[in-house]
């Protein structure tokens, strides 16, 4: 936990799907484990290193808008595409958008804003020079001038996040006053049920962890890799 | 073609004058609005759509730019005419699995189709595979578009001089007693419009993800291009007036950037022009003024000072 960091997030919309509302998307209440450890893998990673997210501070109320867009149905048939390949010519190498039409709304989160506070710690396949000072530098370099190997998002690439470090011992950003509601677990914790913790993508098949997620005080806190609170 | 190597942020600036930017499913085709805010809102993908349909106009059979996510098949069908005629009937082999092998084919498979088509390119496209790797992320990310104030939109209430069918046209002529041969067959219809609006959105791009696709600085070029352009060729009787008005990008020196984008986008303000003054848009006392009806209406001005070092700002439009 000597590592650990503090990136505040934020943007005009966020859409974290839950994967049993993925058709019509609806968004989680706050954003998920693997959302924040994308948004941290936008600014730095490596294979050496694994983000870890430790807790999740919520800065804003919650609160929702449905947004309903034009989509295509199907993705693109690779099949198809060899075929293509090998023959070496294009045709029927396209999506008739027009023909292939999905309506769908999504419930997206307004104004989300949060700090995300995470650790990583080094994989299998660091070497053995790799020093966690390493990272670390590089991580805090980027976050404070703003670099980023692509510019990170709350849960969609069309929600577009900002993103500012919080150095260390430095106070958080203030949360919205109005923020400080039941709906935030302010005087009880507050239950979100279960929530998709991270997608397992060492595990054949690639299955969703998922953890019981509880608001106290604006804050989420989320439990460490290989925890019993961690359920598949 | 050199690869992008530099990361870009731009604010894209657009005007509506009369018409529908971009409709709402949910409510019945309504302009699109924040309900808490009433400003306007405009997709991401109604944006690239455009941008697609630009490229697949000014660049119509060109090696390298075609268009994956194609709206209607006239043009289709041209290609394939093109095609036909330059390399004869293809020789198809039938394919064993819809899945690739293995990664190197998957890899294969998302190079040729980054290397032939120009959105999958810039945006990105899933493609159907077991493997992951049948995933393409494009360098060029764009957000919702906002108006700079609140919209209202209007319906209008339009007539046809015909029915559809005999059958709706009998029940007209039923209704109305004193038959007048000019109404009997009128049908009405709806518009909804923006009087005006002007709205801003914001892009990234990625040299990082630029240099897996193979997005060049030539594609950047193009990219531009049909961000100032793309209005110019998507006219239609729901659009209105459609201009894109300012485009101005953030060249960073390096490819993971040497700046925040947010605060980047912040030196781009837009605000009301009061007698030739600049008044922000968030100013309460905007309320006592006319609304907005054209763009000399509002002023857009650009901070330059003390640019972070290896910022450049273009001034594209």
């Amino acid at each position: 936990m000597a590592y650990g960091i503090r990136l505040h997030v934020w943007g005009q919309h966020g859409l974290f799907t839950r994967p049993e509302l993925k058709v019509e998307r609806v968004s989680y209440d706050v954003i998920t484990p693997s959302a924040a450890r994308g948004i941290l893998e936008a600014i730095h990673w490596k294979p050496a290193i694994c983000w870890v997210i430790d807790s999740i501070h919520v800065l804003e109320p919650i609160r929702f808008q449905s947004i309903r867009r034009n989509e295509v149905g199907h993705k693109a048939p690779a099949g198809t595409i060899k075929r293509a390949v090998n023959r070496g010519d294009m045709q029927g190498v396209q999506i008739l958008v027009d023909e292939d039409r999905q309506q769908r709304a999504s419930t997206v989160l307004v104004g989300p804003r949060y700090v995300i506070e995470a650790h990583f710690v080094l994989t299998a396949r660091a070497e053995a020079s790799e020093t966690e000072g390493k990272h670390l530098d590089i991580f805090n370099r980027r976050a404070a001038k703003g670099q980023c190997f692509h510019q990170p998002c709350l849960g969609a690439r069309e929600f577009a996040a900002g993103f500012e470090l919080v150095p260390p011992g430095a106070p958080l950003p203030a949360r919205n006053a109005q923020a400080e509601t039941p709906d935030l677990g302010f005087g009880a914790p507050r239950d979100l049920g279960y929530m998709l913790w991270d997608i397992d993508h060492a595990a054949p098949g690639r299955p969703s962890l998922l953890f019981r997620a509880s608001l106290q005080d604006g804050v989420m806190e989320v439990p460490q890799p290989g925890s019993p609170e961690v359920k598949r | 073609m050199t690869t992008l190597s530099r990361r870009h942020d731009f604010v894209l600036i657009f005007e509506v004058t009369n018409g529908n930017p971009n409709g709402d499913p949910d409510a019945g085709n309504l302009p699109r609005l924040d309900p808490e805010t009433n400003h306007g809102l405009v997709t991401d993908v109604s944006l690239k759509r455009k941008i697609r349909n630009y490229v697949e106009l000014a660049r119509t059979g060109e090696a390298g730019h075609h268009i994956y996510v194609q709206e209607g098949s006239i043009l289709n069908e041209k290609h394939r005419q093109a095609y036909t005629a330059l390399r004869g009937e293809g020789t198809g082999k039938k394919e064993a699995k819809l899945n690739p092998k293995d990664d190197t084919e998957a890899r294969e498979l998302r190079d040729w189709m980054c290397r032939n088509f120009f959105d999958v390119r810039t945006f990105g496209a899933v493609m159907s595979t077991g493997i992951n790797c049948g995933q393409v992320k494009g360098p060029v990310q764009i957000t919702f578009a906002n108006s700079v104030e609140p919209v209202l939109p209007m319906e209008i209430s339009i007539t046809r001089m015909a029915a559809t069918n005999e059958a709706e046209q009998k029940k007209r002529a039923e209704g109305a007693e004193e038959s007048d041969t000019r109404t009997d067959n009128r049908t009405m219809g709806r518009k909804h419009i923006v009087p005006y609006g002007l709205y801003f959105a914001h892009g990234f791009i990625s040299a990082k993800f630029a240099e897996r696709t193979g997005f060049s600085e030539a594609d950047l070029d193009l990219l531009f291009e049909a961000l100032a352009n793309m209005f110019e060729h998507d006219r239609s009787a729901a659009r209105g007036e459609m201009t894109t008005r300012k485009l101005i990008a953030f060249r960073h020196d390096s490819a993971l950037g040497n700046a925040p984008a947010h605060l980047l986008f912040d030196r781009v303000k837009i605000g009301r022009n009061v007698d030739g003054e600049f008044r922000a848009a968030d100013d309460a006392g905007l309320g006592n003024l006319r609304p907005a009806r054209k763009f000399s209406d509002y002023m857009i001005s650009i901070d330059r000072e003390g640019l972070p070092i290896g910022v450049e700002i273009l001034e594209l439009l």
